[in-house]
């Protein structure tokens, strides 16, 4: 979230599109009811289904899977054809008047540079023009040719109302009652929020979806607002954790990359991240790159990484693919390539796609450990469960190690909420029998790992014997002591920002970070959350001056403690806030003051010219990405994989170009003929994902798998509600009862009836609950260009009335 | 159920005498705004967990409702319905969370024969006190809202108790404590009809112009309460009466019929002493006697058949 929970109370609008917000975040959804029953707010619910949410909404607008950015685009041509953006804003906060570089376009549904073979792109062309003083050109009256302002206009040109009903099936009126709400905030004294969550992810375009609302929302002027934002709702607890601290396969903590083959040396890799500023007396905060890199590695091998060996840099691996992701990784498993699988709370036999390859992956691999406190299906993947899991248990020699570990009320520890708040949880009760803390065990493994490299050596023994492993009790880190790893402390004597601090102290904050090797953190952007003074995570004052919604001394929020991302933004160039009704600091003359920590030097004065946009080289907002985007920098309709219909806005294109399929997983995917329905996948609120099925309550209240299909397609098929259903694909098969809904409708995508058979994915083959089957039997193995996020949200099916599975009651 | 020695009485069923109130009482209320409602089953969760209720897993039938009804382990569960509106062409979901009413005139204790089953307390709450249930099932017959259910094992009326024992205490019910979006309030009855009237002035300016409060005089109020968009239509809601009132059989039963009832159980009293006055009492003459003392005798001595004396024994 670019804001946090409590600030939806501020919103004038809410748009919930790409998330079902009330279903999968009923918690968190308060504060749109609150902003709804005391700010007045307008809900409006973008969703192929009619939801719980929309069951709340002002308006609903139904859209086909799979075509936001189609919708999107049309808002932001809506914007612009009726002149409702915040001009400002957009003039002085965004690249809009950014001239690129000649050779850049965008023809027949492709960006300059593109090789099929490769389905990648060649991005050289995808920048700004550099002038003679070495930095972007910029046309303020944005009306040069090539400005990113024009570029925009012409991209979206094409995205009219009756091409997004066309495309989208989203009727006219609906879509355009959509934008003339939208559109109401364009005025300062106005703010939406967008709220999304994985029905925006799960596409083979799922950056891009978030990239088109991003348009919208810097369009209207709504970044670094109150009540305004990119609101991430992230599905579990501690996920924003998970990004945070870099499990991903190619980052390391704070968003910091991992090297790739082609940067050997610390000054390849350093020469790529030097972030110099497009814009002249621009801070583009990532210069600092070098400290946050060097005191990570400091952190990971103290005194063993030293100026000399350059900090080490040879113990990080070097990528030679651009990322070892899951669709990856069980690729590589299917071909016999990856032998081993040592899982920490997660059940990816029911969460990564195609079923049937995920259990042909895990028969073929020699070892899988499952660390969780719930029995996973996973770990149950050899055992025959009938037609729920219809293996031959003899033929799978695998061995499976279920490591039990503790759940979250077993033990303290901090988690990252969507607000990007650190909390600190206490530990409410014993763990059960022999389970021991994902942190044991990890420690367990790796003192043994350690000792065995220890005596036998090995081809590059160095990372693991040095790492750094200062812990009262080597076998069982504390909580506390990691944080305060996280936080960083200083190694060495150090003066920043005008103070001095001795070795061995925790720091304040990533600002005393050094390149030097005189401090060590674990995780720069969480620096500050276990200082000197304490754990800041643990701080319970809900005090909130000003009823702001920001209660700065709750917990600790990264970065800096700020709440609020971009909050420069929300004061015009002067400084003076936009709105007071809205206001979150502003400049008094001397520094900047206010409710939230200033996302900004808090002495720059306004005159300085400094964006508000610190991260970015820019010092602006993007509404075109350059090449920081593997498939494009503005967003542009592909279909989803699988898909109903020709790409109306691209007949020459149909799938998003730079998307990553493997071979095999392209053979695999079905056509409109065989398949004619589109399905989508979902949570419901009576479950959190795979744990609650071990729940009897809950098990009460949503009992048996289903897939909710519409009137006119129950018609069609001949089937009746509460019936048994078989629905499958080209890969796979399952069978629900049948939720036969008026939520659900045919959507007339270019006057042709487009079918949606929704499947909720809580049931699997273990639990309380009745035996089912999770919608990961259907799905495609394709995934996002920017993060291999798989194509959950839309694929094709076909359906039909079935008998009951063997077990089932009557 | 609960366990009511804090909480005062108002009424008591099949009792004449009531028990004095020495405590001046608030009227309590639950007011479930449905236009806030998610339909998220987070009350229903609540209350199985506050009442240590476990219901059967069940099936899925075709829509959302689980369990499928109300029943002795389920005593609040959300319904769901699907209503396209003709004025609007709009689809709405309508959710309503289902439960006891909490009448200030209750059906259920109207009906109710057993002394003291069913009471409400001052605070307007009508609870069922399970020890004094004689599971005759006429709790239901009078319930305008078709609540109470018998449990199969004990024979026992069950129904949501407003978490009287929780109310006792100062608490809110666990529903209302349990509500993510704050659309099942608790308070005293007064200032929950304030509070709806903000929310149905809300709801009027987004175009709900007949939103309204289900408080129904049919029953003398209730002390659960809806915020409706269509307080005009509530049967929209998955059937929630118009006009609730208490059957007229059971007016008639404690009315009319019990007067008639006790009436003629007077007459016939009064018919035996009229009797006994004029015909004076049953006698027995001296042969009657002797026979009588014969039978003994040979009941005594005489042979045994082996299946008993009885039937050798009786006189003809």
């Amino acid at each position: 979230m670019t804001n946090l929970w409590m600030d939806i109370k501020h919103a004038d609008v809410i748009t919930v599109m790409g998330g079902n917000a009330a279903e999968a975040h009923p918690c968190g959804f308060k504060w749109v009811v609150e902003a709804k029953a005391h700010n007045n707010a307008k809900l409006i619910v973008v969703d192929p289904r009619f939801t719980r949410t929309a069951s709340v909404a002002d308006l609903y607008c139904p859209i086909r899977p799979g075509t936001d950015i189609a919708f999107l685009s049309g808002v932001a041509k809506y914007l612009l054809d009726n002149d409702r953006i915040q001009h400002r804003y957009v003039a002085a906060y965004t690249n809009a008047g950014y001239v690129v570089k000649e050779g850049y376009d965008f023809q027949d549904g492709l960006f300059t540079g593109y090789d099929p073979d490769k389905r990648d792109y060649d991005k050289t062309t995808w920048d700004y023009e550099i002038g003679p003083d070495g930095y972007a050109v910029v046309d303020e009256t944005m009306q040069h040719p090539r400005c990113v302002m024009q570029l925009l206009k012409t991209h979206v040109a094409q995205y009219t109302p009756e091409m997004v009903e066309r495309i989208c099936g989203s009727p006219r009126d609906k879509f355009l009652k959509v934008c003339e709400i939208i559109a109401t905030t364009s005025s300062p004294e106005r703010t939406m929020a967008s709220l999304y969550a994985l029905g925006w992810t799960h596409h083979s375009k799922g950056s891009q979806n978030i990239r088109s609302m991003t348009i919208v929302q810097t369009l209207l002027g709504n970044i670094g607002m109150l009540g305004g934002g990119m609101q991430a709702l992230r599905g579990h607890s501690n996920i924003q954790g998970l990004t945070d601290l870099g499990l991903m396969s190619n980052l390391i903590p704070g968003y910091l990359n991992l090297p790739i083959e082609k940067e050997p040396t610390y000054a390849d890799y350093a020469a790529k991240r030097t972030f110099k500023p497009l814009r002249p007396g621009q801070v583009s905060y990532w210069q600092n790159y070098g400290k946050f890199f060097v005191s990570f590695q400091k952190a990971m091998w103290g005194a063993k990484a030293t100026r000399e060996n350059d900090w080490a840099y040879d113990y990080l691996p070097k990528l030679d693919v651009p990322t070892y992701d899951v669709i990856r990784g069980f690729e590589l498993a299917k071909q016999g390539r990856m032998s081993g699988y040592v899982i920490q709370g997660f059940n990816p036999l029911l969460s990564f796609p195609n079923r049937a390859k995920m259990t042909e992956a895990f028969s073929k691999m020699k070892f899988v450990v499952v660390m969780d406190p719930l029995q996973t299906e996973t770990a149950r993947f050899w055992q025959n469960h009938g037609e729920y899991n219809d293996v031959d248990t003899k033929s799978i020699q695998t061995e499976v190690f279920e490591l039990p570990t503790t759940l979250f009320a077993e033990e303290e520890g901090s988690l990252s909420n969507s607000s990007r708040w650190l909390q600190w949880h206490w530990q409410a009760q014993e763990p059960p029998g022999e389970c021991r803390s994902d942190i044991e065990i990890m420690s367990g493994i790796f003192l043994r790992m350690k000792e065995a490299y220890r005596k036998d050596g090995g081809a590059f023994p160095d990372p693991i014997v040095n790492l750094t492993w200062n812990y009262a009790i080597a076998e069982s880190p504390t909580p506390h002591e990691l944080a305060r790893e996280l936080n960083g402390y200083t190694l060495a004597p150090i003066e920043a920002a005008g103070t001095q601090l001795p070795a061995g102290k925790q720091l304040d904050g990533f600002a005393q970070l050094k390149d030097d090797g005189s401090t060590a953190c674990g995780c720069w952007i969480y620096s500050g959350c276990y200082t000197e003074r304490g754990n800041t995570m643990a701080r319970r004052d809900n005090t909130d001056p000003g009823d702001r919604g920001i209660a700065p001394n709750w917990a600790f929020a990264w970065p800096a403690n700020r709440r609020v991302l971009y909050n420069r933004a929300s004061c015009d160039p002067e400084g003076k806030p936009w709105s007071e009704k809205k206001k979150l600091i502003e400049w008094n003359g001397k520094q900047w003051v206010g409710f939230d920590v200033p996302d900004y030097g808090v002495t720059t004065a306004p005159e300085q010219g400094v964006g508000p946009f610190i991260l970015n080289q820019e010092g602006v907002a993007r509404l075109w990405t350059r090449s920081l985007m593997r498939d494009g920098p503005f967003p542009a309709h592909y279909e989803p994989f699988e898909s109903p219909m020709a790409n109306l806005a691209f007949p020459k294109v149909k799938g998003a170009p730079a998307a990553r399929i493997f071979k095999d997983d392209l053979a695999d995917l079905g056509t409109s003929q065989e398949f004619p329905h589109v399905a989508t996948s979902y949570r419901l609120t009576e479950h959190f994902h795979g744990w609650t099925k071990h729940a009897k309550i809950n098990a009460i209240l949503q009992p048996e798998a289903f897939v909710e299909i519409s009137e006119e397609l129950a018609r069609e098929k001949g089937i009746a509600k509460g019936s048994w259903v078989r629905v499958w694909s080209k890969r796979g098969s399952l069978k629900a009862k049948a939720v036969v809904t008026k939520r659900v409708k045919p959507l007339i995508c270019d006057g042709k009836p487009v079918h949606v058979v929704g499947i909720p994915q809580h049931w699997g083959f273990i639990g309380h609950t009745r035996k089912g089957w999770h919608p990961n039997s259907l799905t495609p193995v394709v995934g996002d260009a920017n993060t291999e996020t798989p194509e959950f949200k839309a694929w094709l099916v076909n359906i039909e009335p079935t008998t009951p599975p063997s077990d089932a009651v009557a | 159920m609960a366990d009511y020695s804090s909480l005062d009485i108002r009424q008591r069923s099949a009792s004449t005498e009531q028990p004095p109130t020495i405590r001046s009482h608030q009227e309590v209320a639950k007011l479930i705004d449905v236009s806030k409602c998610i339909g998220c089953k987070a009350c229903q969760a609540a209350c199985e967990e506050w009442n240590d209720l476990r219901d059967d897993v069940g099936v899925n039938t075709g829509v959302y409702d689980n369990p499928h009804d109300l029943t002795p382990k389920t005593w609040t569960l959300m319904r769901f319905t699907e209503y396209e509106n003709p004025e609007s062409q709009n689809l709405e979901w309508l959710i309503r969370k289902d439960g006891c009413m909490h009448c200030t005139d209750p059906g259920c204790l109207k009906a109710c024969p057993s002394p003291g089953a069913i009471v409400q307390y001052a605070n307007g709450i009508v609870d069922f006190i399970e020890e004094n249930c004689i599971g005759c099932g006429y709790c239901i017959k009078g319930c305008p809202f078709n609540i109470p259910r018998i449990s199969e094992v004990d024979r026992k009326a069950y129904k949501c108790t407003l978490c009287s024992d929780r109310v006792a205490v100062g608490q809110a019910p666990a529903c209302a404590k349990t509500c993510p979006t704050g659309a099942i309030m608790f308070g005293t009855k007064e200032a929950m009809i304030e509070q709806a009237h903000e929310r149905v002035e809300d709801l009027k300016s987004r175009g709900f112009d007949h939103a309204g409060l289900y408080d129904p005089a049919g029953v003398g109020g209730t002390h659960v309460m809806y915020v409706l968009h269509h307080a005009d239509q509530p049967q929209l809601y998955n059937g929630l009466p118009k006009d609730p009132r208490i059957s007229p059989l059971i007016a008639f039963w404690k009315g009319g019929a019990k007067v008639f009832g006790l009436a003629t159980m007077g007459f016939a009293a009064l018919a035996g002493f009229f009797h006994y006055v004029t015909a004076g009492p049953n006698e027995v003459a001296a042969e009657e006697e002797e026979e009588a003392i014969e039978v003994e005798k040979a009941a005594k001595n005489g042979p045994t058949n082996g299946t008993g004396t009885g039937a050798a024994a009786r006189p003809h």
